[in-house]
């Protein structure tokens, strides 16, 4: 696994030598991350990194995984998509087992941490064990627009915490405690993101059958409504009327997600067996997904709603141009018209993608504008600076914080 | 020979990181925007007229604040947007008079454009007031002449470059940047620092800034 030296030559000493300057500051603090599992999810996925890279700092960091059974955790993925804004039958039974549950974990679990950093919902009731800790709670969900029930409930405990974390501003909710932003971010050195060979790409590429001498149009996400695959093959359709390329739907589907079949299966209908579409199935292979952004000409973010929509990161840092929806954390990483172009409508995709594909160089800058914004703003370099700067702040009210010189 | 003149103390070079906090504020027209930059802390003015030039690096020229941003490309208010975007920022001195021209530009131009007044935010495109905490911390770089001055810019982090130059002037309110004081007090070459003073910083991108400065001071060496 990376070390902290590794990302030198893509962020510079001085960015690292940041890292350890403020890593300094936090010495003698022990931070404890508390979340729901230990692999698979984003979040796991990040603390599998960041926990490492603290200590490689010399910040003491532990990570705990709270305990729950399936009921349990029926219950949070209805109250997960709750908050997301869809229309969830729960219960007074439903709160008892999430109740229930957050009981045994506070007798089981050991909050010996200065701070303790609580990821989502699931583990949210740990707060109710708070001594003179300091605790923040991380919400990596949607809450733009939540079920009001479920919110309430989970806000009780939410005014308990010192601090609260969210992704992009429109998550913000009129609390009494300290909302802070933490963008997700992308590392630059995993699988989905490494530089990659030449010949690798090519493979890729042949693998599937597609070719290089015409103009390549990707979106790479899983087979949800959400992600619009079916509006992307219509603005590739409004697109091939006048350009002859090709269309690549690339993402996971889970086959016991009755609505991802259902979506793949109505995107093969509308592919209708176009030899320039190609619809690939790719769960958990994360280079192949990067040898494809690689090799695209424009990279496409078509969703109709997004978390945070890291895939838009992903293709930028490959200095790729970018058309993308306007929903989520997309305009925090595409600049209209700076650093990819942003759209609101099937025509408007297909009006974008042919600005990029008739203009190489625009795209071509607006791609290497956007690379510059993600190394600048969304590696995983950033993240970890901006969460010990957070460990700092809960010790000090104060808008500017000076330290001196030892 | 400036260059060679040692300091009668050194340059600590700092270097600030900054971290975004949200207030759960935001605005949906440019009546609500004015009325909230009025009550906002000075740390969310701050923060909205610099964010731009710290995330994005590759711009230039000028980039615009993002209340000139919001203005124009979510109201769809071209003018009242130019005029937020020329605010020239390096002729203010202190957060509080650089609010002051922010809201007389707003409150003049709804005076005489009423149909601002009618324009909303579709629900999502809000403006979100963030303020920003500055954490500030000493380097290991110190510099003890003109030559070593130019030699750690070149090395040090752009967030440094942006602390001694932009916050030191606006948000400590010393009225001019760390180098120029520095080198008039220290070194005792005045007409260095007043060329360091003069320098607009805001057109420039942090790396090109990073450069300008190096070539003054290595070209004040050379004469």
């Amino acid at each position: 696994m990376a070390g902290l030296n590794d990302y030198i030559p893509i962020v510079g000493q001085s960015v690292i030598d940041d890292l350890r300057l403020v890593a300094d500051k936090l010495k003698g603090k022990v931070v404890q991350h508390i979340n729901s599992t230990a692999v698979g999810g984003g979040v796991a996925e990040i603390l599998n990194r960041m926990v490492p890279l603290l200590t490689e700092l010399g910040v003491d960091t532990k990570w705990d995984v709270i305990r729950g059974g399936g009921e349990f955790f029926s219950v949070t993925k209805k109250f997960h998509n709750a908050l997301h804004g869809k229309r969830e039958d729960i219960t007074q039974h439903d709160f008892d087992i999430f109740m229930e549950t957050s009981q045994k974990n506070v007798e089981h679990i050991n909050t010996h941490g200065d701070i303790i950093f609580v990821h989502d919902p699931q583990p949210i009731a740990l707060i109710n064990k708070k001594s003179d800790n300091k605790w923040i709670w991380r919400c990596h969900i949607d809450v733009s627009n939540p079920d009001r029930t479920v919110w309430r409930f989970l806000k009780d405990f939410v005014d308990k915490y010192d601090a609260v974390v969210f992704s992009t501003p429109g998550f913000s909710q009129n609390l009494a405690v300290r909302q802070f932003l933490v963008a997700p971010s992308i590392d630059p050195l995993s699988d989905k993101n490494k530089e990659l060979s030449r010949e690798t790409i090519d493979a890729v590429l042949h693998k599937y059958g597609i070719v290089e001498r015409k103009p390549i149009i990707t979106q790479i996400s899983r087979f949800d409504y959400l992600k619009d695959p079916v509006g992307v093959i219509k603005a590739y359709r409004l697109v091939k009327r006048h350009i002859d390329c090709q269309l690549i739907l690339a993402g996971g589907t889970a086959a016991d997600d009755p609505e991802a079949v259902k979506v793949f299966k109505e995107v093969m209908e509308n592919a209708q067996n176009d030899p320039d579409i190609h619809i690939l199935l790719l769960p958990q292979n994360d280079i192949e997904v990067n040898a494809l952004q690689r090799a695209s000409t424009v990279i496409i973010q078509k969703s109709i709603r997004e978390g945070f929509g890291l895939t838009v990161a992903e293709a930028l840092w490959k200095a790729k141009p970018v058309v993308a929806s306007a929903v989520g954390g997309i305009p925090l990483q595409v600049t209209h018209k700076f650093s990819g172009l942003l759209c609101y409508s099937i025509e408007g995709a297909a009006f974008a993608i042919k600005q990029f594909l008739n203009s190489p160089d625009y795209a071509r800058k607006l791609g290497q504008n956007g690379r510059a914004h993600i190394q600048s703003n969304f590696l995983l370099t950033r993240h970890l600076r901006d969460y010990m700067l957070m460990f700092l702040a809960l010790y000090h009210p104060e808008h500017v914080v000076f330290f001196g010189e030892n | 020979m400036s260059g060679m003149i040692n300091a009668k103390e050194p340059f600590r070079f700092y270097t600030r990181l900054h971290l975004s906090e949200l207030t759960g504020l935001k605005a949906s027209t440019a009546r609500e925007l004015l009325e909230t930059i009025k009550t906002v802390s000075g740390s969310c003015i701050y923060h909205h007229t610099h964010r731009f030039l710290q995330q994005h690096q590759y711009l230039s020229p000028e980039p615009p604040n993002d209340f000139a941003y919001w203005v124009s490309n979510i109201l769809g208010e071209a003018e009242l947007g130019e005029k937020l975007a020329s605010i020239d920022i390096i002729q203010f001195s202190t957060i509080r008079s650089l609010r002051e021209k922010i809201i007389d530009t707003i409150e003049a131009h709804l005076q005489s454009n009423h149909s601002t007044e009618r324009k909303f935010a579709s629900p999502g495109a809000e403006f979100h007031f963030i303020k920003s905490t500055s954490f500030i911390f000493p380097t290991n770089h110190t510099a003890h002449n003109l030559e070593e001055l130019a030699d750690v810019l070149k090395k040090i982090s752009i967030d440094s470059i942006y602390f001694h130059i932009f916050e030191a002037r606006l948000r400590l309110e010393k009225g001019n940047n760390d180098l120029s004081c520095w080198i008039e007090k220290d070194i005792g070459n005045k007409e260095l620092a007043d060329e360091i003073s003069r320098l607009d910083p805001y057109p420039y991108t942090l790396e090109d800034l990073r450069k300008m400065l190096v070539n003054i001071i290595e070209e004040s060496l050379h004469n």
